[in-house]
Parts: C-alpha cells; structure tokens; sequence
C-alpha cells in the first residue's frame, strides 16, 4: 500500500508529450544583440523605414530599462547577449509562397502536433497560421477568408502588403517603452500573425496560430496585432509547444487587440510551452504581453486562457475599457506543477461609463509548483456606473506547493460597483480515498476534481479546443497522485 | 459473506487490531461496539483499504475472494460500502454528478451499461426521498458547507444509491441530533434485506434502538472480547465498559496472545 506522500508525490511524474526536436535547416543570426542585429532582422524581412526606425528606438529605450523584480517568480539572471534573436526555418528569403513550397519536415513536425497544415486534412472551420521558430511558414483557409474581407496572414506579410493598418495600429495598445520585455520583443520581434476584420463582418470562421519553438538557444519574439472594425466579431486562438531541452529558453511575445464601436474579439490562448523536466531543469520564459484596447462604444474583449506549460509564465492579459458600455473579460486556468513558477492575471482598466469586467482565474499548484494570481481593476473618475467582478480559486495538490493572491483595487468613482471573491482549497488524500471508495479510480477522482474545478473557464472556449485543453489538463496533472 | 481471520492491523506504525475473528453472513446486521482506541475505525478502514491502515497478519474474504488483495475502488466496486465517521468535502463537484460517478464506475465494472443523466436523475431524486434531501442539496457540491446532520443522511444517501453487498457504517451516529439519527436509521433499515449484511459500528447504544442488531461484539484492545445478542447491548448502556475491562484484564493471565 502505497504511503501518503508517496502518492502525492506520484502526481508530478507526467512526461511532456511535446518534446521532440525536428531536423529542420536554420538560417540564424549570430548570437547576441545590438543595433546590427537589429538591422540584419529588419533586412531579411525586406521591411520598410519606417519598421526599422521603430525598431531602432524600441532598442535605444530598452538598453536603458532595467529587468522587473517586482514579480513573485525566481530564475538565474537572463544573459540577453547569450540568445539567437533570429532563426528561421529553411530559405533564406521571405516565408514560402504556398504549402507545396513548405519543407516536408516542417509539414511533420506540425502534423505531430495535430495540427494538420495540408489542405485535405485541415482543421474544419478553422484558418491556422503556423509559426516555427520566428517565421510563419503557413496560413491556411486564406483564399475563404478574403472573401469574406478578412485579412489573416503573417505579421511580416501584413507589413509588406498592408503598410496603413500596421503604421496606424502597431504599438497603439502595447507602446514599445510599455515594459522590459514588452520593448525587447519591439526591437527584435520576427513574426506573428495579423488579423483585420472589416466592417460589419463576422469572421466565417475560427482564427488559430500555432507557436512552435525548435531551434537551440534562440528566443521567440512574436507580435500578434488583431484589429476588428466597427460591428464586426473574430474569435482567435493560439495554441504553443517547444522541444525538451535543458536550457531555458526565452519567450517574450506582444499582443494588442482593437475593437472599434459594437466590435468584439474573442482571443483564447492554450499555452503548452515546454515547462522543462521534474528537477526543473529547462523549459520556457515565458514573457508576455497581451492588452486589448475597448476603443469604441459597446465593443468587447474577452481572454481565456490556459495555461499549462512553461518553467516560468508572466503574463497579465489586460482590457483597457475606454469606449462606454464596453465589456472585458478575463478566463484563466494556470497549472504550476513540479517546479513551475506562474505569476499571472489580469488589468481591468475602467475609462469609459457603464463599462463591465468580469475575472474568473483558476489557479491550480501541484509538486513544487507556485501559482501567483496579481490583478488590477482600475476605476476611473470619469467612469460612472462601473462594475467589476472578480473570482480568484486556488487548488493546491499535495503539500509542497503554493498558491499566492495579489488583487489590487484603485477606484475613483464612487458609483462603481467591484466584487471580489477569492477561495483555496486542496486535493487531499482523504478526498481521494473517499472517491474510491465510491469505486471511482484515482485518476478519473483528481481529473473530476480538476476538472469542476475549471469549468467555469473551459465553458468559454471554442467547443473543439475545450476538449483539448481538458485532455492537456488530464496529461500535465497524469500521475500527480496515488 | 465476510470471514476475518485473526487480523493484525496496523494505524501508521502503532498495531491496533490483535487477532480480529469475524463471521457476517448475508441478511446479518452485526453491531461493534467498544470504548474509544478499542480499533473500531481501524478495523473499518482496514476492510475497505484506506491508505495508512495495514494488515500485518490474518485474512479477510468477501464472497471467498482476498479483500485485502484489492484496492480500495476495486472493493468497493465488489460491493464493499464504508460510510465514513467523517465525510469528506469535494467543492466544485454537484452531489449528483458524483453519485452517477460512482454509479457509473461501479455498473462498467460489472458489465452495466452506465447511465445516462436523463435516466438517472428521476431515479436518483426518488432515492434522495428516503433521506429527506431535496433537490437544492442534490445541486450543491458533496458535503461542501453541509451540516454534520446533512453529511451522515449524504453517507446513507450514497449507500442507498450503490446498494452495497456489505455496508459497514462508522460511527454514522455520532454528532446527531435525535431527528437526524431518525432519518439515518430510516435509510439503513430500508436497505435490510436477505441479501445484504451491515456492520453497524458505534460507541453507544442508542442508534440500536431504531436498527436492531443480529449480533453485538464487544471490541477491546484490537480483539473481540465478547459477543451476544441485542441484550448485550443494553448491559454495556447500563454498566458502560468497565466490566468488561475488568473480565478481559482477569483472563489475560490465562491467554497466550
């Protein structure tokens, strides 16, 4: 019979499933980073001046910021010199043309991840850009969208083919001085994906990308900039893996989201980076910056995130509510399993009257893992008639483990309504005998337990990728007890 | 139905059962009564196979098969049921998903076919009726918030709902109100019949008022010192365990345990 802790101790003996390495040719920078790097990335792109400019400024504030502390995860010193701040798959020139010019090897490496880029086994009603390393090597469903007026392509293509919507929208939300990690990702950023939606449009379908690290050493730099026009909605998602490796290695992404009036975006992220082994060794920094930008009256944005893997996650989805009755919202599972570290929430920034936030976030903290939930909701004096609630859940499993709480309040009108609930509670062994008891295993007991313990948040996933991330839930959380 | 064999058990690293002897056959309700650390929850949560609690010597067969060998989940989906003294709380689990969990693990394992939520709420809300749950308890997660009264009439609503072979009840009197032991009594003694067999264990007398007893033992210092009928029950009321402490220390002498 097996003794108590040896069978929470069982449940951090999950194996990433993710971890292969595809022997695909890279055209890398040198290591390091200066203004020469900067052009030479600027250069490969064939990008304009006025991209290199921007770049060029982002890296002149950079070099004078200092790496933030203030939050609650702990990692040797990042050497910045250290890191590949470009590789790319294959040729040497831009993206390839069409599917049939995508390496074989490429097309693999995404299909084992189940993420099928060839036209006849496409996900059905859902556009894929697939990024590997710092390029985008597929799009997919282009030609249905553009029927539709909606342009999804790759970041770097969106620069080439619509130089006005990236000038007036880049840096709008998220402005390259904005954080640390945030102007890196400004200066060096390769791709990421672009998304316009016009006018009055409903996207036909699903926008997803797919993230993909593969090459030693490089860090990952994307920047995904959606903009829905007026009355028109997109759902988007994102889904991210990398190879096992020893060594960390660094990711630190931008998002900005724009809705003009009655617009809505729906942006739900899966994120699965590698999130290194048992004793902690290696896995991903995972940086990040997603803000959404509420511009117009009656306009939504909502978050949903789950976010499983990565050594270090740091990232704080944020809505800033400046039209009236506009809506954000926020939906969060973070798992922090073995020595995970997940520092995470959200920015609820109220301008405008009337405007509505709601914070579901579901912290969950296994093995060594800690889990820090750091929020704001901000209510300005000019926001009459604001309401926000806010839910923060911990579930801690096993004894080893933290959950940490770090909500923050500021409201300067005296209408506003905010709610804040908050809750912690454990697996025990004790619940789980009591489950089998009931004849229910151990395994489906903790994924039961786990899993009504998300719900509120998987409920507000696209329906496939709820399976998905419940499976994902499943696998990282496999053995965790008894 | 249940044979134990001189069982030896150990709670962590004390040894807490000496040499159990216990026969239940099917339709019996056997009583185990006896004074606080005499091995009562030991030996019920020996029987259905809590982590901590091992068997250092003897056997144990349900229905002629090694219990002991099976886990505990395998035990209960053999029919072994232990109301615990303690319910656990599940947050975030309805009480009626978890019920049709473990309805549903328990039909697969015996080739059932499982049921479906449009089969099993009618059936389990005419169940619930025995226990005076209704519907707002039923949505509520397993024993979260509960009062101690809600949790014990929970265990017997769960009995009621698996249909146990073997029911064994720890303690389900304790911390109840005399309304409440009613309502607990009323479940259990619906659930009497041929085919099933209860062990009821319990400090006192009083839950024996309202579930009559085929056999009472009397357990001391991990063994069964003493069995009788339902009028060994009411001798312990009377004079409580003193007695029998004494009766035990005189023949010690004479044992060789």
């Amino acid at each position: 019979m097996k003794t108590e802790g040896n069978a929470i101790r069982d449940l951090t003996t999950s194996e990433y499933k993710y971890g292969f390495v595809s022997e695909i040719e890279a055209d890398a920078a040198p290591r390091g980073l200066n203004e020469d790097i900067i052009r030479l990335i600027s250069s490969k792109k064939n990008e304009p001046g006025w991209m290199l400019e921007w770049r060029l400024k982002a890296y002149q504030h950079w070099i004078t910021m200092k790496e933030p502390t203030w939050h609650n995860v702990h990692y040797p010193p990042i050497d910045y010199q250290n890191i590949i701040y470009y590789s790319a798959p294959g040729a040497k020139k831009a993206g390839p043309k069409s599917l049939d010019e995508v390496d074989p090897e490429i097309l693999k490496t995404f299909a084992k991840l189940g993420i099928p880029l060839d036209e006849q086994k496409q996900l059905a009603g859902v556009a894929v850009d697939a990024v590997l390393d710092s390029i985008s090597v597929a799009t997919t469903f282009k030609e249905t969208l553009g029927k539709a007026g909606v342009v999804f392509c790759s970041f770097s293509e969106a620069v080439q083919k619509h130089p006005d919507l990236v000038q007036k929208y880049l840096g709008s939300v998220v402005p390259y001085g904005d954080n640390f990690f945030a102007c890196l990702n400004a200066a060096v950023f390769s791709d990421g994906s672009f998304c316009y939606i016009p006018k009055g449009v409903r996207c036909p379908m699903e926008l997803s990308t797919y993230f993909r690290i593969n090459a030693v050493d490089t860090g990952q730099f994307e920047r995904t900039l959606i903009i829905a026009e007026e009355n028109s909605t997109v759902s988007y998602l994102e889904g991210c893996s990398a190879p096992m490796r020893d060594k960390n290695q660094l990711h630190a992404a931008v998002v900005e989201l724009i809705t003009l009036e009655g617009a809505e975006i729906k942006y739900s992220t899966i994120q699965n980076w590698y999130p290194g082994d048992k004793e902690g060794k290696g896995g991903i920094y995972n940086f990040v910056t997603k803000r959404g930008h509420c511009r117009g009256a009656n306009s939504k944005i909502s978050w949903t995130q789950v976010e499983t893997g990565s050594a270090i996650t740091w990232k704080y989805p944020s809505v800033i509510l400046e039209g009236d009755n506009s809506i954000g919202e926020f939906y969060s599972v973070a798992v922090a399993n073995n020595y995970q570290q997940a520092d995470t929430g959200t920015k609820m920034i109220h301008r405008g009257k009337n405007t509505r936030s709601t914070i579901i976030s579901k912290g969950i903290s296994a093995g060594h893992g800690q889990n820090t939930y750091r929020g704001l909701v901000k209510i300005f004096k000019r926001a009459t008639d604001a309401r926000n609630y806010s839910q923060c859940d911990s579930l801690l499993v096993g004894d080893l483990c933290g959950a940490h709480t770090f909500p923050r309040l500021e409201v300067s009108n005296t209408t506003a309504r905010v709610e804040h609930e908050a809750s912690t509670s454990k697996i025990g062994e004790d619940q789980l005998f009591y489950c089998r008891q009931r004849g229910i295993s151990t395994e489906d007991a903790v994924n039961m337990i786990v899993n009504g313990f998300c719900k509120q948040v998987f409920n507000k996933l696209p329906m496939e990728f709820a399976v998905e991330a419940q499976k994902l839930l499943g696998m990282n959380l496999e053995g965790s007890v008894g | 139905m249940l044979e134990i064999k001189n069982l030896y058990a150990k709670a962590g690293e004390k040894e807490i059962l000496k040499g159990i002897n216990l026969q239940v056959n099917a339709g019996e309700v056997h009583a185990i009564m006896g004074p606080n650390g005499s091995g009562k929850s030991t030996l019920a949560h020996v029987l259905a196979g809590r982590d901590g609690f091992v068997s250092t010597a003897g056997s144990v067969l349900f229905e002629k098969k090694d219990l002991l060998a099976m886990t505990p989940e395998t035990r209960a989906r053999e029919g072994v049921f232990l109301a615990l003294q303690y319910p656990v709380e599940i947050p975030g689990i309805t009480n009626t998903y978890f019920l049709r969990a473990a309805v549903n693990a328990i039909r697969k394992y015996r080739g059932l076919e499982e049921m479906d939520p449009m089969e099993f709420l009618p059936w389990v809300r005419e169940k619930a009726k025995l226990v005076s749950m209704d519907q707002a308890m039923m949505s509520r997660s397993v024993n979260d918030g509960f009062s101690g009264g809600e949790k014990k009439r929970n265990e017997i609503l769960q009995m009621v709902v698996l249909e146990p072979k073997l029911a064994i009840l720890d303690e389900t009197d304790s911390g109840l109100d005399i309304d409440a032991l009613q309502i607990v009594a009323k479940g259990i003694n619906a659930l009497r019949n041929k085919e099933r067999a209860m062990l009821v264990i319990t400090h006192y007398q009083r839950l024996l008022n309202y579930i009559e007893p085929d056999v009472v033992h009397v357990l001391f210092d991990g063994r069964i010192v003493k069995s009788g009928g339902k009028e060994l029950a009411l001798e312990l009321e009377k004079k409580g365990y003193g007695w029998i402490e004494e009766e035990v220390k005189s023949a010690r002498p004479v044992s060789v345990a």
